[in-house]
């Protein structure tokens, strides 16, 4: 072999961090070899425990990578598996080598696939390039956690935070949880969508949506990227409106694909947008808000709020929850877990609500049961659009687990 | 180390090899809980005449190496201290330094705690001033124990342990050196007032009473009487006035921040729904939490449901902070029994608040007394660094074998009606719970509920524990699930250090037995910390 002429092309890559203040990370220096196997520095504060597991982890995802010779080493924090094969092929990938081929953390059993109309109050967004806050975020309770890749991650991160989140959604459980991710703007966001959607996401967030074209291109993707690797799980779209034009493209962006499930939108962008300031009672972005709500309810998916940014004040988030469902959002972003179970409070019907609508879910059972076609209440009728309002109410405090399963059906006949 | 100051492994009733002999002194292996209540008197210091005393009570000398000189100072003596100023003690390694000047070899230095700023002490081991330490030992003392490097045994005790060590006899104090915030010229002192306030003495009041000579070292120095005293001056020698007994910005801190880490918010969250559910939140229960991270949240939380429910509590034991303080003036809770302060809010409250009272190891936490308050807390809240499957719990050293921290209360507060671990399932890809733990310091039998982030595991010998919380939507799962689920997430069962086959330190437990040892490290991690100036 023609060592010589080799050694000018041994290619390098890092990836990843490590430092005091750093944990549930790890940084990997990788160079290829000309020969002479595979050779592995470890410094690692679980050394004495896992030490031996870590090299045995590393010469595994080099073989899957297809690298036989190189010089690699690692500085590790703590970091979990999946987060050492994501670092270890971001390395690897950077020396431009392992094209084509990928290190696959053993997958998890997944919770069961998402309906399209499942309950969505809170999502915790989680940012895609910090391993620490992914393994524990489904112990919290949200709805759903979204998995990052666009604001939250450095644009010289990019390619690193796609594999860490393809290698979470295989090996984490999350739980209950939602699993959603959000991509980067297209054309960036094609190549999330390939790492990302043979993993059988719940849900795709596609961010700065305008036109129902975006859509298309997404949709296209999607379709093929599921139909080439057997994806079989429903995956659905949720549009991100931030801007002028995406607000008044709402309801062709809403009824541009079955897959889409919902639509959100992102009020920092759409405020600098608009050139005006964000508020705390978010006057200036009232209209948007309602544009969503009108566009999300006529297309028949949901409406979702924007988040809440300050997380101390949470006297703040409950009063803005509590104003978004009444808008007709149906939940909203959460930037820390301590959200989840204020928001969840925001958006369930009062116990006031709930005793009203259940006598009227009542009334109207009875009503069916007995062939009339009137429902009365007391001394008043109810009319169908109350009947129906009620009955939606009751089926939603059931999902959210406020009333038993036991208790009257609510479904309309 | 010198040959023979551990001898004759046996194994205890708790299945852990323990010396007979430690430090020349014969030892009573651990026998089980409640199993060893010896007989006899206890110890007592000799007796003094106030004709040897000055009639007008001023019992001031110029400065602390004429009170070591007169209290007989030489080798191989027993000097104690307390540590109510935590880092900021300028105290206790004053003394020993002082001692060390003066020409005393092989002192044993037995404080009630050590904290990082007396990591020169080490010098003085170098040099053979101080031959070994009784006490807690963490940071840079504790590596230098933890690697063999002292020349006697370490004996760790609980605050109680060491209260019933003294006055069982077990530890003779030569001379005790008191840091007082305040004090007269009689001895009588103080921990609320002054300038380096820190609350309570409570630590000192062993030493104060059993010790042969006692020095009280002050910076606020009052007119005859120093009213309040915790520390009378009929048990004082000595009284030395110096410019600054400590920094007081490291002896309490400011208001301690409640964490904002979601997973240790939920722990103590299931922490505090636990109580509420299991039916201990009830009028006039009572509790104790400590101060870190997870405590304080745990306070806050179940403030909040007290308040729900209409629900006050008794007592409470600290050490307190801020949070207990606002629900004691909030009248959420009746007294604060405290044993330490940990910030300015405390100490305040301490001073001036009549129900906010001062108390020592003595009165909560000695075993060999008739009973004590640490029994009769209704729920304790503590942390550990390992626990076991079958819930025994080590809190002194890390998983690699290393010293990591004393034992403080914590095997007294084991005795509360319901003892609950609240601990994060693993850290740093090191899993919490244990199929055995490193070092025993507490046994399962007395540890009841173990609460992490991934669910609660409650000790099958407490069915009724388990009655009461069922169908009361926490997540109960058995310790050996969470253990499976937290070493599949890490990537299996974790390694066990090598450690050496040689004795470093015991433990003790609130009897006086030796319930566990701690081995020699092997300094083969390059990430664990060096031990500064190892030989």
């Amino acid at each position: 072999m023609p060592a010589v002429a080799k050694i000018s092309t041994l290619r390098r890559g890092e990836a990843g961090r490590a430092g005091d203040d750093i944990r549930s990370d790890l940084h990997v220096s990788f160079e290829e070899r000309a020969s002479g196997g595979i050779e592995i520095g470890l410094r690692s504060r679980v050394e004495l425990y896992y030490g031996d597991v870590i090299r045995r982890q590393v010469r595994d995802v080099l073989r899957a990578l297809g690298v036989e010779h190189a010089l690699i080493g690692i500085m590790d924090e703590g970091a979990l598996p999946f987060v050492i094969a994501a670092r270890i092929e971001a390395a690897v990938r950077r020396a431009g080598l392992a094209q084509g081929k990928s290190a696959l953390p053993e997958a998890v059993t997944l919770a069961a696939p998402s309906p399209r109309d499942r309950l969505r109050r809170s999502r915790l967004y989680l940012p895609g390039n910090e391993p620490k806050y992914f393994i524990n975020a489904g112990l919290h309770g949200p709805d759903a956690v979204i998995l990052d890749l666009e604001d939250s991650v450095h644009y010289a991160e990019k390619d690193a935070a796609r594999l860490l989140v393809r290698n979470a959604l295989r090996a984490v459980d999350f739980g209950a949880a939602e699993r959603m991710v959000r991509i980067n703007q297209l054309p960036l966001g094609l190549a999330d969508l390939e790492e990302i959607v043979p993993q059988s996401p719940d849900v795709i967030l596609i961010p700065k949506v305008e036109t129902a074209a975006q859509i298309s291109d997404v949709v296209g993707a999607v379709d093929s990227i599921t139909q080439r690797a057997g994806v079989t799980r429903p995956i659905w779209l949720m549009p991100i409106l931030e801007s002028a034009l995406g607000i008044e493209n709402a309801f062709a962006i809403a009824t541009a694909s079955d897959r889409i499930a919902a639509i959100t939108l992102g009020l920092e962008d759409y405020t600098a947008d608009l050139g005006v300031a964000k508020t705390p009672g978010g006057s200036e972005s009232l209209y948007a808000r309602q544009r969503v709500v009108n566009a999300a309810h006529a297309a028949r998916v949901q409406a979702i709020d924007s988040v809440y940014g300050d997380v101390v004040d949470t006297d703040g988030l409950l009063h803005w929850g509590e104003a978004s469902r009444a808008m007709g959002f149906e939940g909203m972003g959460c930037i820390h877990p301590v959200q989840i179970e204020i928001i969840h409070r925001a958006f369930a019907p009062s116990p006031n609500e709930l005793e009203k609508a259940l006598a009227i879910v009542a009334a109207f059972e009875e009503a069916q049961a007995r062939g009339l076609g009137v429902v009365s209440l007391g001394s008043k009728m109810i009319d169908a659009p109350v009947v129906q309002r009620a009955v939606k109410l009751v089926a939603r405090a059931r999902k959210m687990g406020i009333i038993a399963d036991q208790a009257s059906t609510g479904e309309p006949s | 180390m010198s040959a023979g100051v551990a001898t004759g492994l046996v194994t205890n009733a708790a299945g852990r090899r323990v010396p007979t002999h430690v430090n020349g002194r014969e030892q009573a292996p651990y026998k089980g809980v409640n199993q060893h209540c010896p007989t006899g008197n206890k110890a007592g210091p000799p007796i003094r005449s106030s004709s040897d005393y000055p009639t007008n009570g001023d019992k001031r000398v110029a400065n602390l190496e004429t009170a070591l000189r007169l209290c007989g100072l030489r080798d191989g003596m027993t000097i104690s201290s307390h540590h109510h100023l935590r880092n900021g003690d300028r105290v206790a390694l004053t003394a020993l330094q002082t001692a060390a000047r003066m020409g005393a070899k092989d002192l044993v230095w037995f404080p009630s705690a050590s904290f990082p700023c007396h990591e020169p002490v080490i010098d003085l081991m170098k040099s053979g001033a101080v031959h070994h330490i009784e006490g807690s030992m963490n940071g840079p003392l504790g590596d230098y124990c933890s690697h063999g490097h002292m020349r006697g045994l370490g004996v760790l005790r609980s605050h109680g342990g060491r209260w019933q060590a003294v006055q069982d006899g077990e530890v003779r104090i030569d001379i005790a050196v008191i840091a007082a915030p305040t004090a007269d010229f009689f001895g009588n002192a103080d921990g609320s007032h002054g300038r380096s306030a820190c609350g309570s003495l409570g630590f000192a009041l062993a030493d104060s009473v059993y010790a042969d000579r006692v020095i009280v070292v002050t910076d606020n120095l009052v007119p005859f009487p120093c009213i309040p005293w915790q520390i009378q001056g009929n048990n004082v020698d000595y009284v030395v006035e110096v410019d600054s007994i400590g920094d007081p910005s490291l002896i309490v801190s400011g208001t301690t921040q409640i964490t904002r880490s979601p997973d240790r918010l939920r722990i103590s969250e299931l922490v505090a729904r636990f109580l509420r559910d299991s039916g201990i939140m009830r009028d006039g229960f009572s509790f104790q939490a400590g101060a870190g991270g997870i405590a304080l949240a745990f306070v806050d939380y179940l403030a909040g449901m007290m308040k729900q429910a209409n629900v006050k509590a008794g007592f409470v034991r600290g050490g307190s902070t801020k949070y207990l303080v606002d629900l004691l003036s909030e009248g959420l809770i009746g007294y604060i029994l405290d044993g330490q302060t940990f910030d300015l809010d405390a100490v305040h409250s301490i001073a001036s608040n009549p129900r906010h009272v001062a108390t020592s190891p003595f009165t909560s936490y000695n075993f060999h007394g008739k009973g004590n308050f640490a029994s009769m807390i209704d729920a304790a809240v503590l942390g550990a660094t390992e626990v076991d499957v079958n819930f025994n719990a080590n809190v002194v050293t890390h998983s690699d074998g290393r010293l990591l921290h004393g034992i403080g209360g914590w095997q007294n507060c084991l005795f509360a009606g319901c003892t609950i671990l609240a601990v994060p399932s693993f850290r740093d890809r090191i899993p919490v719970i244990v199929d055995e733990v490193t070092t025993m310091t507490g046994p399962g039998e007395l540890i009841d509920v173990v609460a992490t982030e991934r669910g609660i595991a409650i000790n099958p010998r407490r069915q009724d524990l388990l009655d009461a919380v069922k169908g009361k939507g926490l997540p109960i799962r058995p310790i050996e699930e969470l253990q499976a689920e937290v070493e599949k997430i890490c990537g299996g069962k974790p390694a066990k250090p090598r450690l050496l086959d040689r004795p470093v330190a015991v433990v003790k437990w609130v009897d006086g037995t030796v319930l566990d040892t701690v081995w020699q490290v092997v300094d083969d991690n390059p990430y664990a910390p060096k031990v500064s100036g190892g030989e």
